[in-house]
């Protein structure tokens, strides 16, 4: 039965992609109904032979367990913190997960290790319906930020950012020279303080954004960071 | 009643420290000068149906205001005077923090600060919208609309107030033998408008002065001044806020900074009267 | 005012035929804090939607477990009308936000966001007629823009009699003397209703000819706003990947 999309293209809510068994559909951003598959979400949907992935280009980040997220630190608590990851839901950092030691709440003040602005690297150690995200930041390249800088992303824009196995911040972090954490929940950390570096950053990272639909993007951002290099001195 | 905001927004510490390392090098995180302003473009003529509208776009900021005219009655102690009413709507589309509802503080500042600047130049010649003297007058409703906040509110509504006003159109009035006021929309003369204002507004980062703050500034701001300046190179009004102080040499600094800067604002202006255009030109402009 | 004839030799006040649409353009990503936004210009009709979402409930617990609350408001801007209008909310502005609200509820899909607010908040910059078809057309591409998963888009047109005539898209003034007013909703890829009013007098003969009426309409309302959404990327994709 067939496809109703062909090659690349963009489909829109209430777009059907195809009907029946004749290929193999993965992604996200459509649902099946009777036999139908229907786009759900403003999505890529890229044809090779016959298998079909659904690509979507828009929408919040959905926490799943597992994920490396960049969080701000919104509230303190006594034994915890309530971190904002850039979702639908606050989550919460206990003391246990941030500390090797054991930690006595009538001694000491959680405010001494992280405080209201702090930002973290952390991954997300719990989460379903009924109960917000719980994080950790023990573990290896988990912790509070001291340095460099942090920009926000559109969350569907992460996987471009990062690239097939990791291509495009692997790129970047040559061409840069620095390290680069990219949190799946939209928010990139580059660990420079030069602003020149930190400028040609951002605008790789806009320029991701803006064309993350088109092919041949890593070659286009590593000339466009070469170059401005050049035109920086750097 | 005002109370200090809560933080509705966190900024992380990091920002901060980086939005100041910059400033000691004489950079803005957007990488505009000290002094620089956002790319400013501004619409006249973009709803149709009201006697004057004017949209203001300040880089991602924009702001929109509609001019209407009405029949009312004066107020007792200036009987031979139209009103002016300027109202300002923070309304939630603009931003994540801004809650449907009556306006807040900020929004009712905003309007008054935009208020006394009019009045104060009289750009707006009350005195010419009396109907009949003492008992009908010309009602005229300034109503801002701000539609997009990355900082910098008041200077951007202030340009669309002014450009509406400019263009504006007054409707003819028609008094019939019971003394009862009719408004003959399509039979319009000029408002009467004399001269033009402007505000610009700086804030204040540590020992830094800066132009035209956008919203992430904002968010770190020690705090802020705003500065009216008339076409005649006249100060219109004044308005600091924030929850830390300014030297008297700073304030200084500012109205100065504020002259030289108000030059190309009252420009934009000029232009913007001269050449009518659409809402869509102006919401679509940089996308197609 | 006496009433005008709105419709002679079958061509109406603004010159349009009876099925004719008024002039339509719409964009999305108009704004750039919301996380969705569209803007929909029909004749002089100028509507803007901006959307906010999923995000936290506060106070909590007007929180469902699970699904998403709707929270939509349907607002006039001081500026839009002939007479000046008061920005505080009329009864009608409260119960256009409810039947817009209700039209949404139908084709987002809320179970999958528990506990979350989808903050739906539309603007009328200039009131022609049509003003709750435009903002329910401008809502749905909006949430399309910010990337909420829904079953279908929304697209809606209102359909009156003038002068004995059934006709498609009033502009204000056929609004005003009209003797019937349809406004229509519809998730046309699933044939469904989700908005429905009518404000007048119909046959039910008539009634069937305008539900026709408005549908040829939301059709072609529908292809636009779906050449809309694929415009957004249609840049390095070439002309016949985005159609």
């Amino acid at each position: 039965m067939p496809l109703y999309v062909s090659r690349r293209c963009v489909v829109v809510p209430g777009d059907v992609i195809g009907e029946g068994e004749d290929f193999r559909i993965s992604g996200q951003g459509f649902v099946k109904v009777n036999n139908k598959y229907v786009a759900i979400v403003l999505s890529l949907v890229d044809v090779q032979g016959s298998s079909v992935n659904v690509i979507p280009l828009e929408g919040p980040y959905m926490p799943k367990v597992g994920d490396v997220v960049i969080g701000l630190v919104k509230d303190v608590g006594i034994t915890s913190w309530l971190i904002d990851i850039k979702a639908p839901y606050s989550a919460v950092l206990h003391v246990s997960e941030a500390l090797t030691t054991p930690f006595n709440p009538l001694k000491d003040n959680i405010r001494k290790y992280l405080d209201v602005g702090d930002l973290i690297i952390a991954k997300i150690i719990s989460f379903d319906r009924a109960k917000d995200p719980m994080l950790t930041i023990k573990g290896r390249g988990l912790g509070k930020i001291t340095s460099g800088m942090v920009v926000e992303v559109a969350p569907s824009k992460v996987p471009r950012i990062i690239g097939r196995r990791g291509s495009m911040v692997n790129m970047l972090k040559n061409e840069l020279g620095c390290n680069i954490v990219v949190g799946l929940n939209g928010r990139v950390w580059i660990d420079s303080s030069d602003p020149e570096v930190i400028g040609v950053f951002v605008k790789a990272i806009r320029m991701i954004e803006a064309e993350a639909h088109t092919t041949g993007l890593t070659d286009r951002v590593r000339e466009f960071v070469r170059s401005e290099k050049k035109r920086r001195g750097l | 009643m005002s109370i200090t905001p809560s933080q509705q927004v966190i900024i992380p510490k990091l920002k901060k420290r980086s939005l100041l390392e910059l400033l000691e090098k004489g950079k803005r995180i957007d990488g505009r000068g000290s002094y620089d302003y956002r790319p400013v473009r501004l619409y006249s003529g973009v709803i149709e149906k009201a006697e004057g509208s004017a949209l203001a776009r300040i880089g991602k900021t924009m702001a929109l205001v509609g001019v209407k005219v009405g029949v009312g009655v004066p107020y007792p102690d200036t009987p031979n005077m139209g009103v002016l009413a300027v109202n300002a709507e923070f309304v939630p589309l603009a931003s994540p923090t801004f809650e449907p509802g009556p306006p807040d503080e900020n929004a009712v500042e905003l309007a008054r600060v935009i208020d006394r600047s009019i009045r104060e130049l009289k750009v707006l010649d009350l005195e010419k919208l009396a109907i009949i003297p003492g008992e009908k007058v010309y009602i005229v409703w300034l109503d801002i609309y701000v539609l997009d906040h990355d900082g910098n509110l008041i200077d951007a509504c202030m340009l669309a107030s002014m450009t509406a006003l400019l263009t504006s159109r007054l409707p003819k009035a028609v008094v019939d033998e019971k003394g009862s006021v009719q408004l003959v929309r399509d039979e319009t003369t000029d408002m009467p408008v004399n001269g033009k204002v402007v505000i610009v507004t700086l804030g204040k980062i540590g020992k830094h002065l800066i132009v035209d703050p956008c919203l992430e500034e904002e968010q770190v701001l020690d705090s802020k001044i705003s500065i009216a300046v008339s076409e005649d190179s006249r100060i219109a009004g004044a308005q600091r806020a924030g929850l830390q102080s300014m030297s008297e040499e700073e304030v200084r600094k500012a109205i100065d900074i504020a002259f030289e800067v108000s030059r190309m604002l009252l420009e934009k202006v000029d232009e913007a009267s001269r050449r009518p255009s659409t809402l869509w030109e102006a919401l679509i402009e940089d996308q197609y | 005012m006496e009433k005008p004839v709105l419709i002679k030799d079958g061509v109406r006040i603004d010159g349009r035929k009876p099925d004719e649409l008024r002039p339509i353009r719409m964009a999305v990503g108009v704004l750039h804090n919301a996380d969705g936004s569209a803007y929909v210009e029909q004749g002089r009709t100028k509507v803007i939607a901006a959307i906010f979402g999923p995000r936290e409930v506060h106070p909590k617990h007007l929180a469902f477990p699970d699904r998403a609350v709707i929270r939509c408001r349907y607002h006039m801007a001081p500026f839009s009308t002939t007479e000046r209008k008061s920005p505080a909310p009329s009864r009608r502005e409260i119960e256009l936000s409810k039947v817009i609200r209700e039209a949404l509820e139908a084709i987002i899909f809320t179970e999958l966001f528990p506990r979350t607010v989808i903050d739906v908040f539309i603007e009328v910059l200039e009131a022609d007629g049509g003003t709750r078809c435009a903002g329910l057309t401008a809502a749905s591409l909006a949430l399309a823009d910010a990337g909420i998963p829904l079953r279908d888009l929304v697209a809606a047109v209102a359909v009156g009699k003038v002068d004995g005539t059934l006709v498609l898209d009033l502009n204000e003034l056929e609004d005003e003397y009209c003797e019937a007013d349809m406004p229509l909703g519809m998730a046309p890829s699933l044939g469904e209703v989700v908005l429905f009013q009518l404000n007048g007098v119909l046959r039910p003969d008539e009634l069937d000819e305008a539900v026709k009426l408005a549908k040829q309409g939301i059709m072609k309302i529908y292809e636009m706003q779906k050449e809309t959404l694929r415009r957004k990327y249609s840049k390095g994709l070439t002309q016949a990947e985005v159609s």
